[in-house]
């Protein structure tokens, strides 16, 4: 069975229920994102950071499945492009600064991990590693715990279409639909696995037509446009929640940068194609469908942008000044909260 | 006290520990119905059900990937790895996230979970079912690595692992499982983690040795009094972190150690004791730190003679010991 469409899978428009209000908070939670992307590229250029990579471009799937879920209580075990997702579930721009200048103060992993490894308990968001695809199997785990210990919690689990490659992924939804798990595996699909093309990784057409093979639908939809990234959330969290089972969601998107800091895409695709995706930006569509529904206006796109801006200039402001971590805090947590013997 | 078997005492310290405490779960290969192709589970699928008792797809990379969430998420999973040598898709689980998710979350997140495997040779399992896994898992910082060889540690140590916050590799000598017999007291009680014991009092000399290798130095140790010659028999029981204390005060007695163990020599943990005694016991040494250990092949094989000269065994362990107790 080729993967469904958006339309095929969705039940309803929910996105039909959102407030006004709502669905400005959308399009602020992906400026946000933007600029703060925007920003981090800026620090690394002047030579401010050290390193960044970057979910630029892929703000729409990530905003849409944030707003389907209840935060705090629903699972979300991400990877290095999701930092549209984790701030529209509640982490804050000072947080991913501080991750950034390896700051001890840095919630996520106190100056231990790379930028956006991110990870807060409270939240419920998992800390994840660099090899790719590990989440997988491991957000199999804590969907299998949510549904033996009868709780209506839902997981979801994102990664690269690149990372479909790995067997953990074959091996995590194979539990998820052997056990019929509250699982969502959404794919961010952004055409390349740092520089090799979907048609060097994968022979389907899309990663969701492998859905039939763990017996859960595969959904492929544009996740370049919120609304419908919403509703597609929306309808996998529903089935999710009342036992229906796993979904896998391939949100098809672009990603208009370089992999990383340390990439130059020049190499292995065209600007004409890079230039195209931009057309397509996803803040800049939903603007335009805002404004179109008279839902927003100049003066309120201003108003936003003079918002985030300080919110921006507050979280790096705030970063460059926080502390660094003690050296001797490299020791522990190893075995509890123990530190181990310094070997000098 | 009853006397038992190692996988008696195991299968025992499972149960009361999933009795006790409705979080701990069991996952693996052939776990449910069939009890494990050890036995180890036998009759816990009847007493706890298929939802405690989850019989895994054959894939061990997910039994250790899905174990890790479901420790994250308020289980304290058991994962069954069929036989160690099974273990290695599983590495980057283990040893990528696992053992490192405590450090990388600062302490947010830990990893409740045991990971057990039977592992050693001289049961005719050949290349892949005889293998020695420690030393490559004991590299890694935040898991734990226990070894028990006798029935009271397979018991008291399990009843450890399972009070512990972090990952914890068990690892159960198969052809100890039924070879080897013990007292065990009914009651549950804990063997702590890190703390190793003299199996055997001496003066000459100490043999440290874990699995069956204890079992073989003991029978050693028997025929080298016979010879007047006193041996201590050290069995670190937790392989990482190691107790240097009890290591180093033994040492530190008898002034020579001979290391035993069935794992190929180069790499081995018998180099890593070797090094902490050469540094922290050097001028209590009386002869050079000798190990023993398997060759240098790539793996174990089959056929009885080649599986036989591979292993050290009480006979090698005695002549050794008595060349190191003569220097």
């Amino acid at each position: 069975m080729p993967a469904l469409t958006a339309e095929q899978f969705c039940h309803k428009d929910y996105s039909a229920a959102l407030s006004p209000d709502r669905l400005v908070e959308m399009y602020e939670a992906m400026r946000l994102a933007r600029k703060l992307d925007e920003r981090m590229w800026v620090l690394h250029r002047q030579g401010q950071v050290a390193f960044h990579i970057s979910g630029l471009g892929h703000e729409a799937c990530q905003v849409g499945m944030a707003f389907a879920l209840e935060r705090g209580k629903d699972w979300v075990h991400p990877y290095y492009r999701d930092m549209a997702l984790v701030l529209a579930l509640g982490a804050q721009p000072r947080h991913e600064m501080l991750a950034l200048f390896g700051r001890a103060e840095d919630p996520n992993s106190g100056g231990r991990q790379m930028p956006a490894h991110y990870s807060n308990r409270a939240l419920r968001i998992v800390s994840g590693s660099s090899p790719v695809a590990t989440q997988v199997p491991q957000a199999a785990g804590i969907a299998f715990a949510t549904k033996l210990q009868g709780l209506d919690e839902v997981t979801v689990v994102t990664l690269g279409e690149g990372s479909t490659s790995q067997g953990d992924f074959h091996e995590g939804l194979n539990w998820a639909g052997i056990h019929h798990l509250p699982l969502i595996v959404m794919v961010e699909n952004n055409q390349y696995a740092i520089s090799v093309p979907q048609d060097k990784e994968m022979a389907v057409c899309n990663v969701a037509d492998r859905g039939e093979a763990y017996d859960m639908p595969g959904v492929s939809y544009d996740g370049n446009d919120v609304l419908i990234s919403y509703n597609v959330a929306m309808e996998a969290v529903q089935r999710a929640r009342h036992g229906q089972g796993p979904s896998l969601l391939e949100a098809k998107t672009y990603r208009p940068v370089p992999h990383s800091s340390d990439d130059d895409d020049r190499s292995y695709r065209s600007r004409e194609e890079v230039e195209m995706w931009k057309k397509r930006d996803p803040i800049q569509c939903y603007e335009e469908v805002l404004r179109e529904r008279g839902v927003l206006d100049d003066a309120g796109v201003a108003r936003i942008g003079a918002w985030i801006a300080d919110q921006v200039d507050d979280a790096t402001e705030y970063a460059q000044r926080a502390p660094l971590p003690r050296p001797e805090d490299a020791l522990g947590p190893v075995y509890g909260d123990r530190r181990v013997a310094a070997p000098w | 006290m009853a006397i038992k078997t190692n996988i008696e005492a195991l299968r025992d310290a499972m149960a009361s520990a999933m009795r006790r405490d409705p979080s701990v779960i069991i996952t693996g290969e052939d776990v449910g119905p069939r009890g494990g192709v050890f036995r180890a589970t036998e009759g816990f699928y009847a007493e706890f059900g298929p939802a405690r008792v989850i019989d895994s797809p054959l894939s061990e990379l997910s039994i250790v990937g899905v174990g890790i969430g479901m420790a994250l998420n308020g289980l304290h999973p058991i994962c069954e790895i069929q036989f160690a040598d099974f273990i290695h898709p599983a590495f980057n689980q283990i040893a990528n996230e696992a053992a490192k998710l405590r450090y990388r979350s600062n302490g947010q997140y830990c990893v409740p979970m045991i990971i057990r495997a039977p592992w050693g040779g001289g049961i005719s399992g050949g290349l892949y079912h005889s293998q020695s896994i420690e030393a490559t898992f004991a590299h890694i910082p935040g898991l734990y690595v226990l070894a028990p060889s006798t029935p009271f540690d397979t018991k008291g140590l399990f009843l450890a692992a399972v009070q512990a916050e972090d990952p914890v590799l068990f690892l159960e000598h198969k052809k100890a499982y039924r070879l080897v017999k013990g007292e065990v007291p009914d009651e549950d009680y804990t063997v702590p983690i890190g703390v190793a014991d003299v199996k055997r009092a001496g003066d000459d000399l100490t043999i440290i040795a874990y699995g069956m290798m204890l079992h073989e130095t003991l029978q050693a140790a028997e025929a080298l009094a016979r010879e007047g010659i006193s041996a201590e028999v050290v069995d670190p029981r937790t392989l990482a972190p190691l107790d240097r204390g009890t290591i180093l005060d033994s040492v530190k007695k008898t002034g020579k150690v001979l290391i035993v163990h069935e794992d190929n020599l180069t790499g081995g943990l018998g180099g890593e004791i070797a090094a902490i005694i050469a540094q922290e016991a050097f001028v209590y040494l009386d002869a050079p730190i000798t190990r023993l250990g398997g060759p240098d092949v790539p793996a174990m094989p089959f056929s009885h003679p080649l599986q036989d000269y591979f292993l050290p065994n009480a006979a090698k362990i005695t002549a050794a010991a008595r060349r190191l107790a003569a220097y």
